[in-house]
């Protein structure tokens, strides 16, 4: 009898020690992977090339000293964060706007509208810029950051509208219609009220925007020829380089984004859950 | 400015952005893929499907995909259900989950060639535990499991994290209630799970599973660092066509053929989580 009242509390205490187990091992999975690229990435090139390896860093700079002097890799980092920006200035200077006008108006067309978001996220949008790219020959915008922030911009505007749009959703109206009878026009009650109240959300969906862009491979590849960004270059010489070139190159992709997803993390939620309801 | 006026003058830069950068460009690729010259054709498609790989890049496509998403769906609910019930620490544990989702596929493909290339960490290991005497060269066309393999991690590593925070955030918006009415009744945790969070979890499921699966259609730099020609994809396939061979054609018939894949795929997951009309959370 003893031992079936005793049961329950083991039972229980398993479980937990099962969960927590599991989360760790999830975290592992996730973590060491990185871990073992950065090992490779803070080696010199010697040991990269050696066998067996260490499962510890010698904290050597050669590789990435190897990276930076190789032949065209600083132009295109430039290139990549050049792109980058513009990809950001434009999402949010385009999409903020309409972000606005959904959560504020009610007006014809609102569900047309929104179903045109959305439906960009049922394509594979990486694949238009195979007709850009022809269109972009014709109008000279072939092989420049513009013509490929264009691109990109396609990619981060939908989640720049929905996610401006949750932001403003969450500030009430009351708020700027007191700012209109103390004598605030609708821009200055935006400019005054509302503005500093999302501006954190602002930037970290221009944030967002900034991380698409630094890291989509495809278009960039097709889109540029002589200014290849930073993933055109390594995938083009992905068959050729150097294997601790490759890594170094993997660990500069992934230093950025780390510390964007680490600035944003408090908005995932609102990015990724809400803006896609 | 007028009330009437504004909203209108709000949205019109994305639409005239949108308008340019996606509607016409599907209307150019389209053009593009059925044009010979002046007229109609359907030689491009001829062209694209008569080719001795297009078989396998398709097959090579739909395998990883239905091999890599349902295993991600599975660990992203397991996941989630772990994240809703965690107090302590559960802002750290979120972060790390979801740092791939910050991560380009690129620089996942390398992540994972340091593990799987000849002098790489598995290699390693297997040597250090002398399950192998010297090191193997693991991704070649003799060890096509391998490589699948090697693909498949890398991609239910990188793209993972992208379902779960969908979920998490889904599951944030099932009201207590329902869970505290089904205490009351002795429901145990599972059949919470299965009759509570499934269900009213399914327009998540279905935004995550219709992005995951274009995602996974759309696989690409992550072939290009591990598997090479090893294992030819849509996606990669594509970029030879327009680059290497220089046929606009045949890259835009190729474009054409993943759109129809990603299209069908969008209509049969709607179709199968269909959200009964009026019942929202």
């Amino acid at each position: 009898m003893n031992t079936v009242e005793a049961l329950p509390p083991n039972a229980r205490r398993a479980g937990h020690y099962l969960y927590i187990a599991t989360v760790v091992l999830l975290c592992a999975w996730v973590l060491v992977p990185l871990y073992l690229l950065f090992v490779n990435a803070l080696s010199s090139a010697e040991a990269v090339n050696s066998f067996p390896k260490s499962a510890f860093p010698e904290f050597d700079l050669g590789s990435l000293k190897f990276f930076a002097g190789f032949y065209g890799i600083l132009d295109a980092l430039k290139n990549s964060i050049i792109v980058a920006t513009l990809t950001m200035i434009m999402s949010i200077a385009i999409g903020a706007p309409a972000g606005y006008a959904l959560s504020r108006f009610e007006f014809r067309g609102k569900a047309t509208f929104r179903l045109l978001i959305l439906m960009t996220r049922a394509f594979p949008l990486p694949l238009l810029a195979l007709p850009l790219a022809v269109m972009f020959i014709r109008t000279g915008l072939d092989d420049t950051a513009i013509g490929l922030a264009f691109v990109h911009t396609t990619l981060a505007l939908p989640f720049a509208v929905l996610i401006t749009f949750s932001l403003f959703s969450g500030i009430p109206i009351e708020l700027e219609e007191a700012a209109w009878t103390l004598g605030c026009t609708r821009f200055t009650a935006f400019t005054k009220v509302v503005l500093p109240l999302i501006l954190p959300g602002i930037t970290a969906s221009a944030i967002f925007a900034f991380v698409i862009s630094w890291n989509e491979v495809f278009a960039a590849a097709v889109l540029t020829i002589e200014n290849r960004t930073l993933t055109a270059f390594l995938l083009q010489n992905l068959d050729t380089a150097a294997i601790h070139l490759k890594f170094a190159g993997g660990f500069i992709l992934v230093v950025p984004a780390l510390i964007f997803i680490f600035a944003v993390r408090k908005y995932l939620f609102a990015m990724w859950g809400i803006a896609n309801r | 400015m007028n009330a009437r006026i504004l909203p209108y003058l709000l949205i019109a830069p994305v639409t005239l952005f949108l308008c340019l950068f996606f509607l016409y460009p599907f209307f150019l690729v389209a053009h593009q893929a059925f044009t010979e010259g002046m007229g109609f054709t359907l030689d491009n498609f001829r062209e694209v499907a008569s080719y001795w790989k297009f078989s396998a890049t398709l097959t090579n496509t739909l395998l990883l995909a239905a091999a890599v998403v349902p295993i991600q769906l599975a660990m992203a609910l397991l996941m989630a259900t772990m994240i809703t019930r965690m107090g302590k620490g559960r802002d750290l544990v979120l972060y790390i989950w979801t740092i791939p989702l910050g991560i380009s596929d690129l620089a996942a493909g390398i992540i994972w060639l340091a593990i799987f290339e000849q002098s790489g960490f598995l290699n390693s290991m297997m040597v250090g535990i002398g399950a192998l005497d010297k090191p193997a060269n693991l991704l070649t066309y003799q060890n096509a499991g391998l490589v699948f393999l090697a693909i498949a991690l890398a991609e239910i590593w990188r793209a993972t994290a992208i379902m779960l925070v969908i979920l998490v955030a889904g599951i944030g918006l099932i009201p207590k209630e329902y869970y505290e009415a089904a205490e009351v009744f002795g429901a145990s945790k599972w059949k919470q799970f299965w009759w509570i969070t499934l269900p009213l979890l399914r327009p998540s499921l279905q935004t995550a599973l219709i992005l995951r699966v274009i995602m996974a259609f759309e696989v690409f730099a992550v072939v290009a660092a591990l598997g090479g020609t090893l294992f030819p994809v849509l996606m990669g396939e594509t970029y030879a066509y327009q680059f290497d061979l220089l046929n606009n054609g045949a890259a835009a018939a190729m474009a054409l053929i993943i759109l129809g894949i990603s299209i069908a795929a969008t209509l049969i997951i709607l179709r199968a989580l269909s959200v009964p009309k009026g019942a929202t959370i």
